[in-house]
């Protein structure tokens, strides 16, 4: 479903991704993990063009990103994002933030998008707060709503970047267990995250980064049994250790 | 001193006539170069957010040679030189048969004066929301005009209502600068009662109430604007 093939990119003379290639199948959840500025969240971002590669190709369901013919806003409604910071946009409530694209991009009828929107909010146990402005919710709850808000594009994939990073230590769970969901329901997933109990319960491959290389590229079992790679045997006995 | 004062020299005919005109002018002259000076200045302002190169170098090209001469040479430039500039046929036209030529001249110079002002508080509003706002909207499929239509816009312009304000404050007083080519505004009326009475101190008194009373509209509209605009929980609150 996704395939990434040799990808390079530099900020200035600076390489952030050297050489990456890996290939995620339909249904496939793989968490990205590695230390900070290592290039995992770029990575994810070329996937749907959020930011420019040099070289390389990566292809979402046959059709390629870096590819000046591609019609990049079609593409991307296929593909839901989850942000860090939440990105729900202020000025609109809950209900609005998720029924925006529904009917600006997929042409939905207001009175469609309200009713889909409604079952989302409801699914990620939100049912009675599509009233609220962004600011009134709590963090996770922000979440939330924004997972709904992707999902709210019926999306062939769905990336993650960062999602608890932001979030309080109390709040984490609440998204993990949404993220859980949709990962039981079939949903083809990216995660960039740091959650190693989310990885271990829900992915079934990790891929290790490290100062732009993918280092190691393995199913649960493999990474958390015996990761092969020194870097990556110090980044786990670093974040496992509490 | 020795002034012989008479206030009620501001309410016989013909003065207060003078006066009301004076206060249309003025009133029209402002209005009609805001229009232009917001719709300008949001065309200029979000074009100098904008990914093409051109559009930014257009924009600040705009911005910087408008806000930098001053506004009295400006409003010089508009009625004595712009018709000698322009090809021979729109020059004789704006000339001998432009309606109201002084008043054209002011509006369109306080307008793009007051627009290159405009544009730079849209930018700064603009600019000043987190680049994560765009990232998601590109990410649910929304293309650039979308994702100016209806987040970029929408909260920049929410941002910038106090700074607004002020510029559409300055908009009525700078018209004042419109005596200088022969628009009979407010100020321009007041000294000419001054010239045909010699009541000077009542007649310039009577121009700064006006100023003041006009200027204290507009900021209970604009305050009245910003309460309707206002996100809830997102960025100053104030006490209702």
């Amino acid at each position: 479903m996704i395939e990434i093939e040799h990808v390079n990119k530099w900020f200035g003379s600076f390489q952030v991704l050297k050489d990456n290639s890996s290939s995620i199948s339909k249904g496939e959840v793989v968490v990205i993990c590695g230390p900070s500025g290592s290039g995992k969240s770029t990575l994810i971002k070329c996937v749907n063009g959020l930011e420019p590669f040099q070289e390389g190709r990566i292809t979402v369901d046959g059709v390629s990103v870096g590819d000046s013919a591609t019609n990049l806003p079609k593409l991307r409604s296929q593909i839901g994002m989850v942000f860090q910071n939440f990105e729900l946009f202020p000025h609109m409530t809950a209900m609005q933030n998720i029924c925006l694209a529904q009917t600006k991009v997929l042409g939905r009828s207001q009175d469609e998008a309200t009713e889909r929107t409604q079952k989302l909010l409801d699914r990620v146990g939100l049912g009675d707060l599509g009233y609220k402005y962004p600011s009134e919710l709590s963090g996770g709850q922000q979440q939330r709503v924004a997972i709904a808000r992707a999902l709210a594009m019926d999306p062939i994939a769905m990336l993650f970047d960062e999602p608890t990073s932001a979030l309080d230590p109390e709040m984490i769970n609440e998204v993990l267990d949404v993220m859980q969901e949709l990962a039981r329901s079939g949903m083809t997933m990216m995660v960039v995250t740091h959650e190693m109990g989310f990885a271990r319960r829900v992915a079934d491959r990790v891929i290790f980064m490290d100062e732009g290389e993918i280092v190691e590229d393995a199913t649960k079992e493999d990474f958390f049994g015996k990761p092969r790679s020194d870097r990556a045997q110090l980044f786990l006995s670093k974040i496992l250790e509490h | 001193m020795k002034y012989n004062w008479n206030w009620g020299i501001l309410f016989e005919d013909p003065y207060f006539g003078w006066l009301i005109s004076g206060i249309q002018w003025t009133l029209m002259v402002s209005a009609i170069a805001w229009i232009i000076a917001f719709s300008l200045g949001s065309i200029v302002g979000v074009a100098r957010t904008v990914d093409s190169r051109w559009a930014r170098g257009l924009g600040t090209a705009y911005v910087e040679g408008f806000r930098n001469v001053p506004l009295l040479v400006q409003m010089f430039l508009w009625f004595y030189v712009v018709p000698e500039l322009v090809p021979e046929d729109l020059g004789r036209w704006m000339k001998r048969d432009m309606p109201f030529p002084e008043a054209t001249s002011a509006i369109l110079c306080l307008g793009t004066y007051t627009a290159s002002r405009v544009a730079e508080q849209v930018r700064a509003g603009i600019e000043s929301i987190p680049r994560g706002q765009k990232a998601a909207g590109y990410a649910m499929g929304l293309t650039t005009f979308q994702v100016y239509r209806h987040l970029l816009v929408p909260v920049g312009y929410r941002i910038i209502v106090p700074p607004l304000t002020s510029e559409f404050l300055t908009i009525f007083k700078n018209s004042s600068l419109a005596l200088t080519i022969g628009v009979a505004e407010v100020l321009f009326q007041a000294r000419q009662i001054e010239n045909y009475t010699f009541q000077g101190f009542e007649a310039f008194t009577a121009a700064t109430l006006i100023y003041l009373v006009v200027t204290m509209i507009v900021v209970l509209i604009m305050g009245y604007v910003e309460q309707r605009a206002r996100i809830p929980g997102y960025g100053v609150q104030r006490e209702p």
